[in-house]
């Protein structure tokens, strides 16, 4: 039963071999005939070169320039754990650590950031040895479906530094005093990672424990 | 995204020049915006600029006592400036009242001023909009207008401007400092940076092809209290139906400036000069001549009632 019959076709398969076959069959003779390599301007797409260190690892790669970091990560490096949620920066799912700042990896270009130390959930813990907001979000139940769980997290680490570093926020009443964890703070920075499973209570709290642990 | 050729730029005067050598090339910086549209197809850049090298990343003292805030100042570092937050805090409540954290992280001060509006007619390319394909006629006229323009529309376009950033920058008469593709310098008065719609809604400020914005100057600080209020449909992570930036100083009087209700921040020297008198008063003047349609016609009240609780506050 675990075998992989190797005649087995997924549609997808058939439907791209379909969809060649017609691109094929309409080529003109003379192009059949050239049978050269594509020119720079037709046929082909511009590229770039770029050195990402991601999880602490260099990787080279040279991109379709068009290539998002997130579309980097997932479909490059494969690393999937960094979810493509809505691809216009409005749910938050992408969110990765670049040089360890929160960023939508979905709204930047993987070109743009030569040299860039990126940071993705694979990079915060390992199954052995869980980050403490993995394991606080477990405990805490701050899912359910789990697709938004990654950028929760690595948003949830980035927010934390920035509160650490002193940023003030929308709700904070003074913009001249140090800000501090309430839950109206925690609420406001993390706006920007939703999740329609609607796990926040257990969102706030995950982070909450974690949050007082790191500035007890 | 249609393809594109991308190369970085190492001055400001390279940058230029190449955006002039390139016909159809765009700037990018965060890119919080431009990629977004470019997904859409509503951008379709040939070309790439990207100016993230550029060195524009500092905010300085200028000699006049102001502060210079360099192109590519990222929101949240604006926001948490030491001088900002103490002199300048109408531009820290709105740089703070706009987007995410992840979005402010990356997007820029001058990407913030040049971001494009959030009419969804603009955004739907299955709809004719004259800013989006010009002479293509406006969707949202007759359309679904609660977010739309009350101020300075025309019968081209009746999109709004949604930046809390560039509300806050033209209560303060902050001036943008450019550079053109010949290397010549230019200043910019926020008051004339941005356009009303007219007849080119396409054209959104008095940039010329390939002038790139450098940095924002602030003048000294005005001291008084500062304030920005933005009303919006979430509590969070929404764009304003209206907003209202203002800095009141002790015996009544300054200047107030508005967002959401036009194709730029929105000002009035005869409001200002009427603040003393009340918000009534001077919400009366920033609203005259306003037009609504029956969605967007809450706007008006919404206006003088938040004019009305930012001076309360202001009191307080």
């Amino acid at each position: 039963m675990n075998s992989h019959n190797p005649l087995t076709v997924s549609r997808r398969g058939i439907l791209i071999a379909g969809a060649a076959t017609a691109a094929a069959t309409s080529l003109s003779k003379d192009a059949m005939a050239a049978n050269e390599p594509p020119s720079a301007n037709a046929g082909t797409v511009p590229t770039a070169g770029v050195t990402l260190e991601v999880n602490g690892k260099p990787h080279t790669l040279t991109l379709d320039t068009r290539t998002t970091l997130l579309d980097a990560l997932r479909e490059h490096l494969h690393l999937t754990g960094t979810k493509k949620g809505c691809d216009h920066g409005q749910c938050g799912a992408c969110t990765v650590l670049v040089d360890g700042v929160r960023i939508n990896s979905c709204l930047t270009l993987a070109v743009m950031h030569p040299g860039a130390k990126v940071t993705t959930i694979e990079g915060l813990g390992t199954p052995r040895k869980l980050h403490p907001l993995q394991a606080a979000f477990v405990k805490h139940d701050g899912y359910q479906c789990g697709y938004c769980t990654p950028g929760q997290i690595c948003s949830a680490v980035g927010m934390l530094d920035e509160l650490r570093r002193g940023i003030p926020s929308h709700v904070s009443a003074d913009l001249n005093t140090r800000p501090l964890l309430s839950p109206d703070e925690l609420r406001e920075r993390m706006s920007g990672n939703l999740c329609r499973c609607g796990a926040y209570s257990n969102i706030v709290e995950a982070i909450t424990e974690v949050a007082g642990g790191a500035t007890a | 995204m249609k393809p594109f050729t991308y190369e970085r730029a190492r001055t400001p005067a390279e940058a230029a020049a190449a955006a002039l050598r390139h016909p159809g090339a765009k700037f990018i910086a965060g890119g919080t915006n431009l990629l977004d549209l470019m997904k859409l197809q509503i951008e379709a850049p040939a070309h790439l600029v990207d100016v993230n090298g550029l060195a524009l990343d500092r905010i300085e003292a200028t000699p006049e006592g102001g502060l210079r805030i360099g192109a590519l100042v990222r929101n949240t570092a604006l926001a948490a400036d030491e001088r900002v937050r103490r002199d300048y805090g109408v531009l820290a409540r709105a740089l703070l009242a706009g987007a995410s954290a992840q979005l402010r992280n990356k997007a820029t001060t001058a990407g913030n001023l040049l971001q494009r509006t959030r009419c969804p007619y603009f955004y739907d390319t299955n709809q004719p909009c004259n800013k989006r394909q010009p002479g293509s006629g406006c969707s949202a006229l007759g359309g679904i207008t609660r977010q739309h323009a009350v101020l300075g529309a025309s019968q081209a376009c009746i999109a709004t401007h949604p930046s809390d950033m560039a509300v806050a920058m033209r209560s303060l008469d902050a001036v943008v400092d450019t550079v053109k593709p010949d290397g010549q310098k230019r200043v910019i008065p926020i008051a004339d940076f941005h356009r009303l719609p007219g007849d080119t809604p396409h054209i959104e400020t008095a940039l010329e092809p390939g002038e790139l914005i450098t940095s924002v100057s602030l003048p000294k600080p005005l001291g008084g209290t500062h304030i920005y209020r933005k009303v919006r449909d979430r509590a969070s992570y929404a764009f304003a139906l209206v907003s209202v930036a203002a800095v009141v100083q002790r015996d009544g009087s300054g200047r107030v400036a508005l967002g959401g209700v036009a194709h730029k921040p929105w000002r009035d020297d005869s409001a200002d000069a009427a603040l003393p008198q009340g918000a009534k008063a001077a919400a009366a003047r920033l609203l005259a001549g306003a037009r609504t349609t029956e969605d967007n016609a809450f706007k008006l009240p919404l206006v003088e009632r938040t004019l009305v609780a930012v001076l309360a506050q202001a009191r307080s």
